[in-house]
């Protein structure tokens, strides 16, 4: 009983870890697809490049990994605002599957970019000797990196939602998801609100990936491979919300450990079954907005 | 008293605390030429849409035929003879106008699920679409694309569609909205010719229209119905005025 | 004109210029008998990506897990011949088709009563799921290293698959030709017609009394079982199945195929993966980076660009020079 108990104990730390790191990287996914209604597949190579960028300046660089992570939030955010304007902005008005296949193309662009520079083997991640080791927390020991990675999600995903519900960019944010039309109307600057909120989410995004570089591995083939589960938490937990993603993302981050752990034969199958149903139960997520 | 051909009671609907129809009870006789007039946010398009099945009422019945309706699908509504055309044209705009109206003919005559013989082979489906082309003066505009077609056009190809299901009832949606005054003779031609057993209801903004069309009159404010009668009686009376008092309104 | 085949005005008369990818196929067979593996790789994926055409160019439905119907296939004939002695290939297909079938009007009955994210979302999941399955279950799939050691008998006992992929290719072309015949018909029918109207009007198709639901369900279904027959012909064609035909790389390169060689235009599944699988055979293994960066940026320029792929630029091109004429 008392191993039954520890390795519960474990999951539910473990999965709360993965769930908070897939809840930093999807978040922007659900407040881009809620705002600008944009379904943007290729929101993972946002979270692979900044994985690569935190990766690469701590091997080739040196660079101390706060600093690291910091400088793949704003590398990854400035990046999307280029593309933001460049492309994306042009597709707003297009018809799903042009704006499917647009994210697809960039999916496969990322994809070979990745491989021509950094190969295709895995990103080692190099941990500085602070976070290395164990923590003790009431009473056991948890791997550190792990505990500061639930520690610093929380913060972010705290200032995160502060942000949202506290500043007039949460605000307008708030008005343009809930009616764009109107919030045009009343005078937003729309165009200026999607950039700004697109680099934010994209460069969470790349913070989600960097910070997570141990427990979802960096490689090439990343957007495809994680794309699902991304979709997932944004789908299940409901387009446009903060909350319901984030309880999405912890269901699936503590479900998934517990099934590798206890089920491994069953893989991610679980998973995707307990998609299917959420959705067909609730098709507008958990906690979106249902049409009548 | 014989059955009505649409009829309501009691039809309530909500959004939250905004309610926008208050205990509706409606009757549309037989053959009728009945026109719904309301101001703007009066709740004209929300009652057709209950009627027609695309909304569903919060409370109250709907009876189609004599038959209860209200928790039957607009697909089987219509089915069943509960035609309508819409405010803002409803087309197939990149298809010819005769497919526009084809699609609902073969829907009507149980064709539209046949998978072997190619459609334009099925004349019954065809000719009768060219036939109410015709009718409507649109026989020449057969293979023209709609969205290449003048508005006042597009406007008559939505009622083709909806008079190509042969429907007993049709409520027709402001069927001259956005039309421009040059063209718009054409429909009041259109509707003058209807067939005088089908049952119409007519919601409109221009009261020209209106009183040079309806033969009974329904005032709808707010949700709520304020007056029915012939029109003399409605253009006289004072709370119709009130009511329209800021209006554009020619009597 | 519009670029939509059918209609209540159609010609259903099979143009000429209709027959030339047949015809290009015969011809490939005598003049380039070393590529015929490649060419029987294209005729399946032109079969299957009709399949996706109907529903995504002709009903409108986004989907990205139309891997799981052709897999499933793939499979089903390959355990067929693998595991449980059945060697007929055309038992091999029919049971295929009917697997894709019976799948396609399972999920096809729930899922398509969501629209947008949600249904895309169930796509994926569902392709993942049969991914996963595939995976995992490896006594009867093979798992991770795929199933090998298919038999699969002469066709009608009289036409041995042989070495140099002869038969295959010609088993495929006779495939694809019935295929193609099959959702020809279907396109110029009545029920073709009311599949274009769905595309354009959904709202419209529910207020002339349509069954909307019932219509996609039924078209669903016939494209899940056609690209399980593809699947067992790409089975069949290798004597082996491995996981690349499910999941979201497969399912989403077959959309990349069909949008490269324009979608709801009959011919762009024809055009597509000629055009795809071979410049991928020739630059693929040279540059295989490129390849991918290459695909992606032709994709991020059709969109913006160039809607209706490769088709859709030859139309335009055929008017400008007939407007000078």
């Amino acid at each position: 009983m008392e191993g039954f108990l520890s390795s519960l104990v474990s999951v539910a730390f473990h999965g709360t870890a993965f769930g908070m790191i897939l809840y930093v990287i999807s978040v922007g996914l659900s407040v881009t697809m809620g705002l600008m209604g944009f379904a943007n597949l290729a929101h993972g190579v946002f979270a692979m490049a900044g994985g690569y960028v935190l990766t690469s300046m701590i091997s080739r660089y040196g660079v101390p990994f706060p600093l690291a992570l910091a400088i793949a939030f704003a590398v990854v955010g400035a990046a999307s605002v280029v593309l933001e304007r460049l492309l994306y902005s042009r597709l707003y008005a297009a018809s799903d599957l042009e704006q499917v296949m647009f994210t697809i193309g960039l999916i496969f662009v990322a994809v070979a970019v990745a491989r021509m520079i950094f190969g295709t083997l895995q990103q080692p991640v190099i941990l500085p000797d602070y976070l290395k080791g164990q923590f003790p927390l009431l009473g056991r020991d948890f791997p550190t990196y792990r505990v500061f990675i639930i520690a610093f999600s929380a913060v972010m995903v705290g200032v995160l939602w502060f942000g949202v519900e506290r500043t007039r960019w949460g605000a307008m944010v708030r008005a343009a998801v809930d009616n764009r039309a109107m919030a045009q109307s009343i005078g937003i600057d729309t165009g200026r609100l999607f950039t700004l909120t697109f680099a934010l989410g994209s460069g969470l995004a790349g913070l989600g990936g960097a910070l997570g570089a141990e427990i979802i591995a960096i490689q090439p083939t990343y957007p495809f491979e994680n794309l699902v589960y991304f979709l997932i938490v944004v789908a299940v937990g409901g387009l446009g919300t903060l909350r319901g993603p984030f309880v999405a993302a912890l269901l699936i981050g503590i479900a998934d450990t517990a099934i590798k752990y206890w089920y491994p034969q069953y893989g991610a199958f679980l998973i995707y079954v307990a998609t299917i149903a959420a959705l067909l139960w609730r098709p507008a997520g958990l906690f979106g907005r249902q049409h009548t | 008293m014989s059955a009505a051909a649409l009829e309501t009671r009691g039809l309530c609907k909500s959004f939250g605390a905004l309610t926008v129809a208050d205990d509706i009870d409606f009757r549309l006789e037989p053959g009728a030429r009945h026109a719904l007039i309301g101001p703007n946010g009066a709740g004209k398009t929300t009652f057709v849409n209950m009627l027609t099945g695309a909304l569903r009422p919060s409370s109250g019945r709907i009876l189609l035929q004599g038959e209860d309706v209200t928790a039957v699908r607009q697909a089987a509504r219509v089915k069943r003879g509960l035609g309508r055309t819409f405010q803002i044209n409803q087309l197939f705009r990149r298809l010819s106008v005769l497919d526009n109206v084809a699609l609902g003919v073969a829907e009507r005559r149980g064709v539209a699920r046949r998978m072997w013989k190619p459609a334009s082979r099925h004349a019954e489906v065809r000719d009768e679409s060219l036939a109410l082309l015709a009718s409507l003066g649109l026989a020449d505009d057969a293979d023209q694309r709609v969205l290449d077609l003048p508005y006042g056009k597009q406007r008559l190809v939505e009622i083709a569609i909806a008079l190509g299901l042969k429907p007993k009832v049709l409520l027709l949606d402001e069927p001259a909205a956005g039309v421009p005054s040059l063209e718009s003779h054409r429909i009041l031609e259109v509707l003058d010719r209807l067939p005088a057993d089908i049952s119409i209801l007519i919601i409109e903004h221009d009261m020209d229209l209106v009183f040079r069309f309806a033969r009974r009159i329904t005032v709808l404010v707010q949700g709520e119905v304020l007056l029915e009668g012939a029109p003399e009686e409605i253009a006289k009376d004072r709370r119709v005025h009130q009511v329209y008092l800021g209006e554009q309104r020619h009597v | 004109m519009s670029a939509h085949a059918g209609g209540y005005s159609a010609n259903p008369r099979i143009r000429w210029i209709e027959w030339l990818p047949f015809v290009l196929a015969i011809a490939a067979f005598f003049a380039l008998p070393e590529y015929l593996s490649l060419g029987a790789r294209i005729l399946i994926y032109i079969l299957y990506a009709l399949s996706l055409d109907l529903i995504l160019g002709y009903a409108g439905i986004i989907t990205l897990g139309h891997s799981a119907y052709f897999g499933l296939g793939a499979y089903v004939a390959g355990i067929l011949g693998a595991r449980l002695g059945v060697s007929d290939p055309l038992v091999q297909l029919v049971a295929a088709a009917a697997a894709g079938g019976l799948l396609g009007i399972a999920t096809g009955a729930i899922i398509l009563r969501t629209r947008a994210l949600t249904l895309l979302m169930l796509t994926l999941a569902i392709t993942s799921v049969c991914l996963e399955i595939a995976n995992k279950a490896t006594p009867v799939t093979g798992g991770a290293d795929g199933l090998s050691g298919i038999v699969v008998a002469p066709i009608l006992g009289l036409f041995r698959f042989d070495l140099f992929g002869k038969t295959a290719f010609l088993y495929c072309l006779v495939a694809l030709l019935i295929g193609w015949l099959a959702v020809r018909r279907l396109i110029y029918s009545p029920f073709g017609a009311s599949l274009t109207g769905l595309r354009e009007n959904p709202l419209r198709m529910h207020a002339i009394g349509a069954p909307v639901y019932w219509r996609l369900v039924l078209v669903y279904t016939i494209s899940t079982t056609l690209a399980g027959v593809a699947g067992a012909l790409i089975t069949q064609t290798n004597q082996f199945v491995g996981l690349n035909v499910l999941g979201f790389e497969s399912g989403g390169e077959l959309l990349v195929m069909l949008v490269l060689g324009g979608v709801g235009r009959l011919y762009g599944a024809f055009v597509g993966p000629l055009v795809y699988l071979v410049a991928q055979d020739f630059l693929a293994k040279q540059f295989p980076e490129y390849w991918y960066l290459g695909i992606g940026a032709m994709l991020i320029v059709v969109v913006m660009f160039a809607r209706g792929g490769i088709l859709g630029i030859v139309d335009s091109i055929v008017r400008r020079l007939w407007r000078r004429a």
